[in-house]
C-alpha cells in the first residue's frame, strides 16, 4: 500500500468522485437537466414572462406555438409556459424541502436507533415500521385531511411519509459502523455517546444518507404533483405542475397540450434526478467504485503483442516463463509481476515467500487466468501445464481446466465459502462441475473427501454450514473441494495465515501428507519462513513482484544469499530464542539504517 | 505506587443466557470462568490461547468495554466498578487498548490529527498548543514522520497503521497497555519491527503490557510470564523459559510442539 501512495501521489477525493461523475454519461446528462430546469425556475421572476395567473377568457386554449404564447394558452387564458416556469419552480422547492425534512429526521432515527440497540432500537423501529404499514397515499391524505389543504401541508405530509425510508436505510449501515473497532477506540479515547454518533459514525453515514436523498427526491417531487392533482396541494389560482396536470385533464381531448406539456416536465425533472441519483450513488458507494460495476471478464486479459518463452523445465506440472502481469491505471500499466520464472514437478512442494505486496498472490491468481481483468493484464510470458501453454488455451477450456487440473486453496475460508449452503453440498458442488455423477455417488464421493482431509464424523458434518465450522475446519472443507477432482497442481494462497499456530501445524501436516500419497505438485504461497521450513522442498524468494533467490529449502535456510531473504529469515521468531531474538532484530534493522 | 497495574480475582463473563419473552431459558456462553491473574508494574505478561478460548473478552472487560457478570477487577489499585461510574475517561486516563487490526480501529474518514487530538484533549486534558507538540513527541516515539498527521489511515501500511494506534494508546498518557494480538495481522519484518518497538516504548515510557496472543515465539521474545488459556480458564502461569521447558498442561504442551520452527523438519 505504501508503495502504491508513493509512486502515485493521490489526488484529492471530491475531484476524483467530480470526474468518476462526469465520466458516467447518463448521470451527467442529468446534471445539466437538472441544473438547466432549476437554473429556469430560480430566474423566473427575472424573464420577460407573462403574469401566470392573468386570465384572458378571449385566448383560451390556445395551441402550442401561438404568437405571444410560446406554449399556447390554458382554459382560463393563462400562459402555460410561464405557469409551467412558475410551478415548476414550486414543485422543486416543496419536493427538495420534502426531501431535507425527511432527511434530517429519518437519519437521526436511523442512526440513534442502529447505535443505540436494544430496546431504543426496538421502539423507534416499531414506530417507522407502523408508519410504513399505511400506503402512502392514504397516510398523506390523512394528514392533508387532519392539517387542511394547501402546499405547506402538502409538504409535511410527504416528509412524514418518507421519513421510513431514511431511517430503515440508515439504521442498517449504523449497525454495521456501531461495532466496529474504530467506534471501541474512541470510546476508549474518553468521547461521550453522543460525540461518538456525531463526530464518528455520522462522516461514515453520511455518504448513504446523501444516496437515499438523491435516490428519493424524484419520487417526492411526483408525490407533491400527485398530492396538487388531487386538488390537495396547491391551491388555485396558484401554478405547481401536478395542480395544471390536474386542471388540463378535463380539456385532455380538446386541447391536450394543457395536460401534456407539464407533464413533461415533471417526467424531465424526475427522470434527470433519478440519472444524477444513481450516478451519485455508484461514485459515492465504495462497493462500485472499487470495481463492482467493471465486471471482471471470465479470463484475464493477455496483452496481444506477448512475448511467450520457450518451456525450460518439460517434466514439470506447472511451469511460470517469464511471467510480467499488470494492472491497468488510465493509459498506464502498473506492474505487480516483473518477470517471474519457476516451475513445480509432480510430488513437489515450492514455497512462494514474499511480504504483502510482493505479488506472489498475483503470480499465482495468474496460473489459472483468475486475475480480475480489467484492470489485470497479462503482458509477456507463459504458463505451462505438462508443456501446454495456458495462455493460448482457448477460454472453455481454460475454464474446464480451474479445479480439476488446477486447483486453489486460499487465505480466508469463512469468505470462500458459500455461507447459505452446507459444506457437503459445496464440496459436491466442486465435483460436479467436472464429473459426470449421479446424486447419491455425489454425496458419498464428497463425504469420503471430508473424511480424508480429517474432518470426524464426515456424514454429519456435511449438513453442517460453513459458520458452525472452527476456522481449522474449514480450511479442510476447502482443501476437499480442491481435491475433489484430483488436480496436478493444488495452489495454495496462505492457507494456514488466519488459523491458530496449533491448528496451522495440523493444516500443513495434512497438506504434506496429501500432497505426497497423491504425487500432487504443490505450489504454497506464505510469509513465514517457519511455515515454509516445515513444509516445502523448495523455495522462491519474491520481492517487488521479482523472484531473488530460489534453491532447496534447507539450503536457503542455512545459507541466504539475497539481503532480503536473510532478513526474512532473521524476522521470524523461534522458541527457545527468549530476548535473544529482539536484539537480533535490532542489530538487523541498525545495520540496515546505516546502509540505506 | 504499590498496588499491582491489574489485579483480578475470579473475573467471569457469560454472554446470553437469562429468560427469554416466553420464560424458556437462553442458550448461555461462558466466555471467561472464574479467573484470577494479576499484573505487575513494569511486567510484560502474556496471554497466550487458542481463537475463542475468552482472551480478547478478558481484555474487553479490562478496558471498560465489557461489564464482568462476576468477580473483581482493580486498575492501578482502583476498583473498576467506581471507574465505570467516574465515567468513560476515566478508565481510559488509567489504561489503553490496541486493536489487533490496526486499520479496523482508526476511523477511515480521520486525519491522523484528529484521532491523537481526540485522547490528548479528552483524556491527557492538554490545551492545544500542548497537543501539537505532544503529536510530534508522540509520532517520533513511534518513529512515524511528521507529514503522517494530515494523512488518512487508508495511505498507511499495516504496520505503520498499527504504530499510529500504539501512538493513539499512548497519547492517553495512561501507564498500563492492553495489547490484543497487535502484531498478527502484520508481516514477519514488520511484525519484528513493531515489537522491537514496543519494548523499547516500555523502557522510555516506564509501561507496562498485558500482551495477548496465539503465537508462542512472538510471546517468548517479549514476555516476562506467560499466562495460558484455555476455554475461559487460565490453565497454567510461569515465566516463558520454564513453561516451554517443561509445559504442564496438555494444550500447553501442544502449544509448544505446534510452533513453527526454522529447519526443524
Amino acid at each position: 500500500m505504501s508503495a502504491r501512495a508513493a509512486t502515485a501521489p493521490p489526488a484529492s477525493p471530491r475531484l476524483t468522485a467530480w470526474r468518476l461523475l462526469a465520466n458516467n454519461r447518463l448521470a451527467a446528462a442529468g446534471l445539466c437537466l437538472i441544473l438547466l430546469i432549476a437554473l429556469l425556475a430560480l430566474l423566473v421572476p427575472l424573464l420577460p414572462l407573462p403574469d401566470p395567473d392573468a386570465t384572458a377568457p378571449a385566448e383560451r386554449l390556445k395551441p402550442v406555438l401561438t404568437e405571444g404564447h410560446l406554449l399556447g394558452t390554458d382554459q382560463l387564458g393563462r400562459d402555460i409556459l410561464s405557469r409551467l416556469l412558475w410551478g415548476a419552480r414550486i414543485s422543486l422547492a416543496v419536493g427538495l424541502t420534502a426531501t431535507l425534512i425527511a432527511a434530517v429526521l429519518g437519519s437521526a432515527v436511523g442512526i440513534v436507533a442502529g447505535y443505540a440497540g436494544g430496546r431504543a432500537d426496538n421502539l423507534m423501529m416499531r414506530g417507522i415500521d407502523m408508519l410504513m404499514a399505511f400506503p402512502y397515499i392514504l397516510l398523506a391524505l390523512a394528514i392533508v385531511a387532519a392539517l387542511g389543504p394547501g402546499l405547506m401541508n402538502a409538504l409535511y405530509a410527504i416528509a412524514v411519509v418518507n421519513i421510513p425510508f431514511f431511517a430503515r436505510n440508515v439504521r442498517g449501515v449504523t449497525l454495521g459502523y456501531a461495532h466496529r473497532e474504530f467506534v471501541d477506540a474512541a470510546r476508549l479515547s474518553g468521547k461521550r455517546p453522543l460525540s461518538i454518533v456525531v463526530t464518528e459514525v455520522l462522516p461514515n453515514v453520511l455518504p448513504v444518507i446523501v444516496i437515499t436523498m438523491s435516490t428519493t427526491a424524484g419520487w417526492m417531487i411526483l408525490e407533491t404533483a400527485g398530492l396538487s392533482f388531487l386538488g390537495l396541494g396547491a391551491q388555485p389560482p396558484q401554478a405547481d405542475l401536478g395542480s395544471m396536470l390536474g386542471e388540463g385533464r378535463a380539456q385532455l381531448f380538446t386541447a391536450p397540450h394543457v395536460s401534456i406539456v407539464p407533464g413533461i416536465m415533471i417526467f424531465l425533472i424526475v427522470i434527470s434526478l433519478n440519472l444524477l441519483g444513481d450516478g451519485i450513488r455508484d461514485v459515492l458507494d465504495p462497493r462500485l467504485r472499487s470495481g463492482a460495476l467493471a465486471r471482471p471478464g471470465p479470463v484475464t486479459h493477455v496483452a496481444p503483442g506477448r512475448a511467450a518463452p520457450r518451456n525450460t523445465a518439460k517434466d514439470a506440472a506447472l511451469s511460470i516463463e517469464g511471467l510480467e502481469t499488470g494492472f491497468r491505471r488510465g493509459r498506464d500499466v502498473l506492474p505487480a509481476v516483473r518477470g517471474v520464472s519457476l516451475n513445480v514437478r509432480p510430488g513437489e512442494c515450492l514455497g512462494l515467500i514474499g511480504e504483502s505486496g510482493s505479488g506472489k498472490s498475483v503470480t499465482a491468481l495468474s496460473v489459472m487466468g483468475l486475475v480480475a481483468s480489467p484492470p489485470g493484464l497479462i503482458r509477456n510470458g507463459a504458463i505451462y501445464l505438462k508443456d501446454e501453454d495456458v495462455l493460448t488455451m482457448p477460454e472453455t477450456r481454460l475454464i474446464a481446466s480451474r479445479g480439476s487440473r488446477v486447483a486453489y486453496v486460499f487465505q480466508d475460508p469463512l469468505t470462500t465459502l458459500h455461507p447459505m449452503m452446507p459444506v457437503g453440498q459445496q464440496v459436491e458442488e466442486a465435483i460436479a462441475a467436472h464429473q459426470l455423477l449421479g446424486a447419491a455417488e455425489r454425496r458419498e464421493k464428497a463425504v469420503t473427501l471430508l473424511d480424508k482431509v480429517g474432518i470426524p464424523d464426515a456424514r454429519e458434518r456435511a449438513r453442517h454450514y460453513p459458520h458452525q465450522l472452527s476456522g481449522g475446519q474449514r480450511q479442510r472443507v476447502g482443501i476437499a473441494m480442491a481435491l475433489a477432482n484430483d488436480p496436478e497442481v493444488i495452489v495454495a494462497d496462505e492457507p494456514t495465515t488466519a488459523l491458530d499456530v496449533t491448528v496451522q501445524a495440523r493444516i500443513l501436516e495434512l497438506l504434506r501428507d496429501l500432497q505426497r500419497e497423491r504425487g500432487m505438485a504443490l505450489l504454497f504461497i506464505t510469509h513465514d519462513f517457519g511455515v515454509v521450513s516445515e513444509i516445502c522442498d523448495r523455495v522462491a524468494v519474491m520481492k517487488d513482484g521479482e523472484i531473488v533467490e530460489t534453491g532447496e529449502t534447507r539450503q536457503v535456510l542455512a545459507d541466504p544469499q539475497h539481503a532480503y531473504t536473510k532478513r526474512l529469515i532473521a524476522c521470524v521468531p523461534e522458541l527457545g530464542t527468549g530476548d535473544r531474538f529482539l536484539e537480533r532484530v535490532a542489530g538487523l534493522f541498525r545495520r540496515e539504517a546505516q546502509v540505506s | 505506587m504499590t498496588a499491582d497495574a491489574i489485579e483480578i480475582r475470579d473475573l467471569s463473563k457469560t454472554f446470553g443466557g437469562g429468560k427469554s419473552l416466553f420464560g424458556r431459558a437462553r442458550h448461555a456462553v461462558d466466555a471467561v470462568k472464574s479467573v484470577s491473574l494479576t499484573l505487575r508494574h513494569g511486567e510484560t505478561l502474556a496471554l497466550v490461547g487458542e481463537s475463542g478460548s475468552g482472551k480478547s473478552t478478558l481484555a474487553r472487560m479490562l478496558v471498560g468495554l465489557e461489564t464482568p457478570t462476576s468477580g473483581s477487577l482493580a486498575i492501578g489499585g482502583r476498583d473498576a466498578g467506581s471507574l465505570r461510574r467516574e465515567g468513560p475517561k476515566a478508565f481510559g486516563r488509567m489504561i489503553q487498548y490496541v486493536f489487533q487490526d490496526p486499520v479496523a480501529s482508526l476511523n477511515p474518514r480521520k486525519t491522523v490529527r484528529d484521532i491523537l487530538e481526540t485522547p490528548l484533549a479528552l483524556l491527557a486534558g492538554h490545551a492545544p498548543s500542548r497537543r501539537r507538540a505532544r503529536m510530534q513527541e508522540l509520532l517520533d516515539a513511534v518513529r512515524m514522520p511528521a507529514d503522517a498527521l494530515s494523512r488518512y489511515p487508508h495511505e498507511f501500511s499495516g504496520g505503520q497503521a498499527q504504530r499510529i494506534a500504539i501512538a493513539r494508546a499512548l497519547a492517553a498518557e495512561a501507564r498500563i497497555l492492553v495489547l490484543d494480538e497487535p502484531v498478527s495481522a502484520l508481516d514477519v519484518s514488520v511484525q519484528a519491527q513493531v515489537l522491537l518497538l514496543l519494548r523499547d516504548l516500555k523502557a522510555h515510557f516506564g509501561l507496562s503490557y498485558l500482551f495477548i496472543s496465539h503465537d508462542l515465539a512472538v510471546v517468548e521474545a517479549i514476555s516476562d510470564r506467560v499466562a495460558v488459556m484455555y476455554f475461559g480458564e487460565i490453565v497454567e502461569t510461569a515465566p516463558p523459559a520454564r513453561l516451554f521447558a517443561d509445559p504442564r498442561h496438555a494444550y500447553t504442551r501442544r502449544l509448544v510442539a505446534s510452533a513453527p520452527r526454522i529447519g526443524g523438519k
